[in-house]
């Protein structure tokens, strides 16, 4: 039969699964160990995981290489998509799961960890990620996302409490709206030209002058919405605080990073070849919806008073300010994409660690949430490098120079002056200043109060070696980011630029 | 060791706090009056190799982020030179002459990290990098207002940081604006304020950029109606956080206005020149008027400051060399004054535990050392000729009168009216009889303090009686600017407006 339809292995090029088979060969083992021997300790399965990422990112890395020297390589009949864009991500995604996984390793016990299935969960999750932007084939980025989520959502209802159940119930159902607008929207597109490939689609809409303007603006609000809920974009994102609360500060601060990244390639995908088509309407919807997403996230981030939660806004509020860089649209702005989330990836991995690092078993009496700005009064006196370390993460945040985030945020507001986008220019600017308001105010807390009696024995309860090292490695890149951005942006550029966008 | 001269000057403090981390609380004093006596002595030498008659001097350079042209640029002339000496010499005196006693160490470090991000910003050549620092120098100050200030000390602290940290973000896409233009004409990025110099801007680009980088400043300075957020920063600061904030961190805007506004955007400055000149009277007047109003001696000091900053930006927008020399050094005097006269209310403070006027009275007869120091600065404050202010004054004011004699003899008024309000607040607290008991027994300046004063007032009169040593080199590099500002200018009014030097020296041959 294989001999009749005459493809060769070798078109096949199998090799541009290879990263993503890692992961999920790596997950297949982490349940083949739990076969034979049950009960073993966590710090096993954090290894193995982190071991089979470490040869995810080795390929990656690879890839990059032949990305350099030969151009996009595709493989499985064009599905498969191993561009700029999606090496870039996901070494983005590779190695921020990486920084995240030893989170499992906290001093205290937590229930989750001691199932080997949250790790394997985790590297399916991870797989799914990577094919959702390893491709430019609207079904392959379905698959992606659905095993992508449908692994998050166990994890989060893993954490055993009951606002965890329902803040995955809550994504769940918010996830299986989003995925079914997804599905409408790649189907109109298929009923329109007869393709399910983003570019196959830009080439025939192209091709036949937007004829169908009204099918191809309900398609794009269909994938839009979709993307939104990805994304947390406002009006999409009412689901993004309550599952952060829900879930425990290390996943919420991994799902603040990596899902994201996921769902700006595909946007980026997506609306890159739209935004220049000059249909003005979808501009204007997508500029309205970055600002409002910056801003309104930002306004309510001003009145929370859980900072996980106020974090969760700040985090949506980012999540718009990157969208800006795919309503910019060139390369220098995608490529401060990339640049602000490889950065913002640190400093928030590092925000949520410290929440992570004082997680209580047990709220003390007259505590409504995890980490009430009052549980971090005073630390400069009984915790001081605790206090500094998280200040630094607060004022990256702000985007105060020279740590990491200034620079992200210098170079996208950058790109939108070049791009003659001056007022969006300056709402980025003035929504920085608004939230600079949110992040001082856990600074006040920390710095100028007096520390609040009932809480000092509840800092740093979970301060294992490893947790501290990851927040280590976190605020040395956000302090000394100014020395890798030469770099950085050097080779993001030319992988943007070279992809095409 | 002297083409790194300010590297070192730049990263000594930064490196020296890191450090104070593992001193013992009880020695941190001693180990910040050390670190500050040695950078001290390092900008003095500074001085000592800074040829006066040359333009920027120690410069270095080192690509930072090369991609987007940021580069790590420094150098000094005349004009940024004292204000990095007038910053190292507060750091030392503040620290020298610190009372307080709550989280010492904690103190003293801040203080040193801002003492880097003060001669960063006057050293940056890189507009980056001077934003770097610029942002930077809010921490600490936000620190220290909010932690060892008065009751109101976080609305304060926030206030003041919130309302800087906007000013500046518009500025920052200014900035990035600036940049951009400047690659379409270069094709290459550049951050380089030296590379910014050669551009020349149409007329319209020139305005909105002023105007942005004119927020940023402006909030800085704070000029009028920017300028609610400094009452309460200074009335809730700590007596160091006060003397640091009105003697360098105020000077930050005037600085700027001079490396950035004047060079970059001429035409744009003359066509902003009567606007600015219009708020600054306001400013001079008004919080003049204010200040009068004050019952609180702390907030009389504040609001006189806020005035005379006026002054400054007077001589800032003349657009000539002797209004710019003036107002350079004016921010040289108004440092030395503001920051003595702050000190001294914090002794006064340190001995009573209030600011009120009214509690005071007769201080005269029961501290004549004090009542004698703060009657010198005082005097010098406002403008006392042969005292550090006059000279400044004067030229600024001078600057001025050729541009407009309206405006100067109004803001000239208002100087000689604004002695007002400073005689009688002197008078209310240090003569007649000593009204309350309390003060009876106060005690005199002790050592401690005079430490910090004395050297304040010897600058003063030092200064006022002959400045030629400051004023020549800030003249040269004046003389420069202006030039460059001439040959920049495109409209037939800012060639008017701005005096061709090459040209006038001819003629005075």
């Amino acid at each position: 039969m294989l001999g009749q339809l005459s493809i060769s292995l070798a078109s096949l090029n199998v090799t541009t699964m290879a990263p993503m088979l890692i992961a999920v060969v790596g997950a297949l083992a982490i349940l083949s160990i739990d076969l034979f021997k049950e009960g073993l300790h966590k710090s096993l399965y954090v290894m193995i995981s982190l071991l089979f990422l470490l040869l995810d990112l080795g390929a990656l890395i690879d890839f990059g290489n032949i990305f350099l020297h030969s151009g996009t390589v595709v493989g499985m009949f064009n599905m498969m998509l191993m561009d700029g864009l999606s090496i870039l991500s996901q070494i983005i995604i590779v190695a921020v799961s990486m920084l995240f996984i030893p989170l499992a390793l906290t001093s205290k016990r937590f229930h989750e960890y001691d199932y080997p299935e949250y790790f394997a969960l985790f590297l399916f999750m991870i797989a799914g990620f990577q094919f959702m932007v390893a491709t430019d084939n609207l079904i392959l980025i379905f698959v992606g996302l659905e095993t992508a989520s449908l692994a998050l959502y166990t994890l989060i209802a893993l954490h055993n409490r009951s606002k965890s159940f329902e803040a995955a119930i809550k994504y769940f159902t918010m996830g299986a709206l989003a995925a079914g607008f997804f599905a409408f929207g790649s189907m109109i597109f298929y009923a329109l030209t007869g393709s399910v490939e983003i570019h196959e689609i830009a080439m025939h809409l192209v091709g036949s002058g937007y004829a169908n303007i009204g099918f191809v603006l309900l398609a794009v609000l269909f994938l839009l919405a979709a993307i939104g809920f990805k994304i947390s974009m406002v009006p999409f994102h009412t689901w993004t605080p309550d599952v952060y609360e829900g879930s425990s500060a290390a996943l919420a601060g991994y799902m603040s990073i990596v899902p994201k990244i996921a769902g700006f390639i595909v946007a980026m995908r997506l609306f890159e070849f739209l935004v220049h088509t000059g249909v003005v309407w979808l501009q204007v919807v997508l500029y309205v919806i970055v600002v409002v997403t910056m801003t309104a996230a930002n306004i309510w981030a001003l009145v929370q008073t859980d900072v996980k939660r106020m974090l969760a806004y700040s985090s949506i509020s980012h999540a718009g300010f990157v969208m800006a860089a795919i309503l910019i649209g060139t390369t220098q702005s995608n490529s401060a994409l990339f640049l602000y989330w490889a950065l913002f990836s640190f400093t928030n991995l590092g925000a949520f660690s410290m929440l992570w690092v004082n997680r209580q078993k047990n709220l003390l009496p007259g505590q409504n949430t995890d980490h009430p700005y009052e549980k971090f009064s005073g630390m400069i006196r009984t915790m001081p490098m605790a206090a500094v370390v998280m200040g630094l993460f607060m004022l990256s945040l702000t985007g105060i120079p020279p740590f990491a985030l200034f620079w992200g945020k210098l170079y996208i507001i950058g790109s939108a002056v070049s791009a003659h986008y001056l007022g969006l220019a300056l709402i980025m600017a003035l929504n920085s200043a608004i939230s600079a308001y949110y992040y001082l105010k856990l600074i006040v807390f920390m710095f100028m109060k007096d520390p609040v009696k009932g809480y000092g024995q509840e800092i740093l309860l979970n301060a294992s070696l490893s947790l501290k090292t990851i927040i280590g490695i976190a605020a040395v890149g956000t302090i000394f980011a100014v020395v890798a951005i030469n770099p950085l942006l050097n080779i993001i550029t030319l992988f943007v630029y070279n992809s095409g966008y | 060791m002297q083409e790194h001269i300010l590297s070192i000057l730049i990263f000594f403090p930064a490196l020296a706090a890191m450090l104070g981390f593992v001193i013992h609380k009880d020695s941190a004093r001693a180990y910040g009056i050390t670190v500050a006596a040695i950078e001290f002595v390092l900008s003095l030498v500074l001085w000592q190799w800074y040829n006066p008659l040359g333009g920027m001097q120690f410069m270095e350079m080192a690509p930072l982020i090369s991609a987007f042209g940021i580069s790590y640029l420094v150098g000094v002339d005349g004009i940024s030179l004292f204000i990095i000496i007038l910053s190292t010499f507060f750091t030392l005196i503040g620290i020298a002459s610190l009372t307080e006693k709550r989280r010492i160490k904690d103190l003293i470090i801040t203080l040193l990290f801002l003492e880097m991000t003060m001669v960063g910003v006057f050293a940056s050549l890189d507009a980056i990098l001077f934003y770097v620092f610029w942002e930077l120098s809010l921490v600490p100050m936000l620190y220290i207002i909010g932690a060892w200030g008065g009751p109101l000390r976080i609305y304060a602290s926030i206030k003041f940081f919130l309302y800087t940290f906007t000013g500046s973000l518009v500025m920052l896409v200014g900035m990035l604006y600036m940049a951009y233009l400047y690659h379409m004409a270069t094709g290459s990025w550049s951050f380089s304020l030296l590379e910014w110099y050669r551009l020349q801007l149409p007329l319209e680009y020139q305005l909105w950029l002023f105007a942005a980088f004119f927020l940023g400043f402006a909030i800085k300075v704070p000029m009028f109606p920017f300028h609610t957020w400094l009452p309460y920063a200074h009335g809730q600061a700590p007596t160091i956080g006060s003397v640091i904030l009105a003697a360098v961190l105020l000077k930050m805007g005037t600085y700027a206005f001079v490396r950035f506004s004047l060079p970059l955007f001429p035409d744009a400055s003359v066509a902003f020149m009567f606007p600015i000149a219009i708020l600054a009277i306001i400013m001079i007047v008004y919080t003049a008027m204010v200040a009068y109003a004050q019952e609180d001696i702390k907030q009389v000091v504040a609001y006189s400051s806020v005035s005379h900053m006026g002054v400054i930006v007077l001589g800032t927008f003349s657009l000539n060399v002797e209004g710019i020399s003036g107002s350079v050094f004016l921010m040289i005097a108004h440092g030395v004054v503001s920051g003595a006269l702050f000190l001294l209310v914090g002794v006064i403070y340190d001995r009573r535990h209030t600011k009120m006027m009214s509690e005071f009275g007769g201080l005269a007869s029961v501290m004549p050392r004090y009542a004698t120091i703060f009657g010198i600065m005082m005097m010098a404050s406002v403008g006392l000729p042969l005292t550090i202010n006059f000279v400044g004054e004067f030229l600024s004011l001078l600057g001025f009168y050729k541009q407009s004699h309206a405006y100067t003899l109004v803001a000239g008024t208002a100087i000689i009216v604004g002695a007002i309000y400073m005689l009688s607040a002197y008078k209310k607290a240090f003569f007649g009889n000593v009204t309350k008991e309390e003060n009876r027994t106060l005690k005199d300046v002790n050592g401690t303090e005079l430490l910090g004063l004395v050297p304040l007032v010897i600058v003063a009169i030092w200064l006022g009686v002959y400045p030629k040593p400051v004023l020549e080199p800030i003249n040269n590099s004046v003389k420069a600017v202006v030039q460059l500002m001439h040959d920049k200018a495109q409209t037939v009014e800012a060639k008017e407006r701005i005096p061709d030097l090459t040209h006038s020296t001819q003629e005075a041959h």
